[in-house]
């Protein structure tokens, strides 16, 4: 019988509400806010209530997923990166770095966000850097 | 508070031994606080054992009695907390078998904060901190001090800021039916914008929480919007007791008047069919 819970910040959009993971016995079972937080004071939106629920969700991709002879096939990190290390190095050979973009995310850390954007700018040689909260 | 901090702490270092697990307040990264089970064995974490601000913890206990129904648990409660667990115990959610009550006085600082009537334990055999008495709720009463279209234009303005992130529901412990009827399709109309008719939604839900609220105003402290969502309640919680002599928390054997079976003779015919 074990229950405590996790701080951490909600991944559903860039303002970094805290939230509270409540773990029982290591089972995810629920979002508490984070009264005290500076940020979100206590409170949170509707997606920050239910940041819990695609944790453990039966539709959740476990693995890299690849497509081949138009099927989705499960696949492995390595032959998933492989492959888009293959097909980024072809298309850029092909058509100049310019035909490719990189999409970072509100979600992501900042730390994330400015290593996808030094991979486009360094790596593939693009200022094609956009990301979803740009509506 | 601090001396409240060591007496509670020494409290729980008494009752550990004798129980399972102790339900309480603990600092946690960036001293962030949360609900934390101490447990026997590891007295350490009471170093870390918090007071304020205050969490639903009788949601907690109903989180760790559905997985446990045996568990002997002891859990930290100030008068609100302790008015939950007793209602929710009324309505099969919580279980008073095995379990310890630790009485934790609000001071005059917290009880302020809440607008509190009642920041003290009536229950609990083990109590931390002096009772205080309580304190007036002056949003309330000017509230109800306003003319029938005052109250109106004051709810329409309150209630335009709703944002119907479900959080004054999701955090309230009394609020704990499996299927709730504001998810039901007719508020909540899916792939649409704005979503639930606000002022629809709260009445709603006010009127759920009749003979429930506890008056620990979670509710409020959790909603984005800011909206004293208290008043409401308090003023349902004030005509329930002038309406069914029924006070929430107050007495364990009485059973709250949505749970009375009338008997023939017991009550007028209204004239409805």
């Amino acid at each position: 019988m074990e229950y405590h819970n996790v701080l951490t910040t909600c991944p559903y959009c860039g303002t970094g509400c805290a939230l509270h993971l409540q773990v029982l016995d290591h089972q995810l079972v629920g979002v508490l806010p984070a009264k005290n937080h500076p940020i979100s004071q206590g409170g949170l939106c509707i997606k920050g209530w239910n940041a819990h629920a695609f944790v453990n969700h039966k539709d959740r991709l476990q693995t890299p997923l690849v497509r081949k002879g138009g099927k989705l096939v499960t696949a492995t990190w390595d032959e998933a990166l492989a492959l888009i290390a293959e097909k980024l190095s072809a298309l850029k050979a092909e058509s100049g770095p310019d035909s490719i973009g990189v999409f970072a995310s509100a979600k992501c850390t900042n730390e994330e966000n400015y290593l996808i954007q030094k991979f486009a700018r360094a790596v593939i040689g693009t200022n094609n850097v956009d990301h979803c909260a740009r509506l | 508070m601090s001396e409240r901090l060591t007496a509670l702490r020494e409290t729980i270092r008494q009752i550990l031994p004798q129980v399972d697990g102790v339900i309480g307040l603990k600092t946690g990264p960036a001293g962030i606080v949360a609900p934390y089970l101490f447990k026997p064995g590891h007295p350490e974490m009471l170093d870390s054992l918090a007071l304020w601000p205050k969490e639903p913890v009788p949601d907690t206990l109903k989180i760790i009695q559905k997985a446990y129904p045996n568990a002997r648990l002891a859990i930290v409660c100030r008068g609100c907390e302790e008015r939950g667990v007793v209602e929710m115990f009324k309505h099969a959610q919580v279980s008073l078998e095995n379990l310890t009550l630790i009485g934790l006085q609000c001071v005059q600082e917290e009880a302020l904060f809440c607008r509190c009537a009642k920041p003290y334990t009536v229950h609990a055999r083990v109590t931390v901190g002096s009772p205080i008495a309580g304190v007036p709720d002056p949003l309330t009463e000017a509230f109800a001090a306003k003319s029938q279209a005052e109250k109106l234009a004051f709810w329409k303005e309150q209630f335009q800021h709703c944002i119907k992130c479900y959080g004054c529901r999701n955090i309230c412990p009394q609020c704990f039916c499996n299927v709730c009827a504001l998810e039901d399709e007719k508020w909540v109309e899916t792939g649409r914008l704005p979503l639930p008719n606000p002022s629809l939604y709260h009445i709603i839900r006010a009127m759920h929480m009749t003979a429930k609220c506890v008056a620990c105003r979670e509710c409020e402290e959790t909603c984005p919007a800011g909206i004293p969502l208290a008043i409401h309640f308090r003023l349902v919680a004030r005509d329930v007791k002038e309406m069914f002599h029924y006070e929430t928390g107050a007495v364990i054997e009485q059973k709250p008047p949505q749970l009375l079976t009338l008997e023939e003779g017991d009550y007028e015919r209204s004239g409805l069919p």
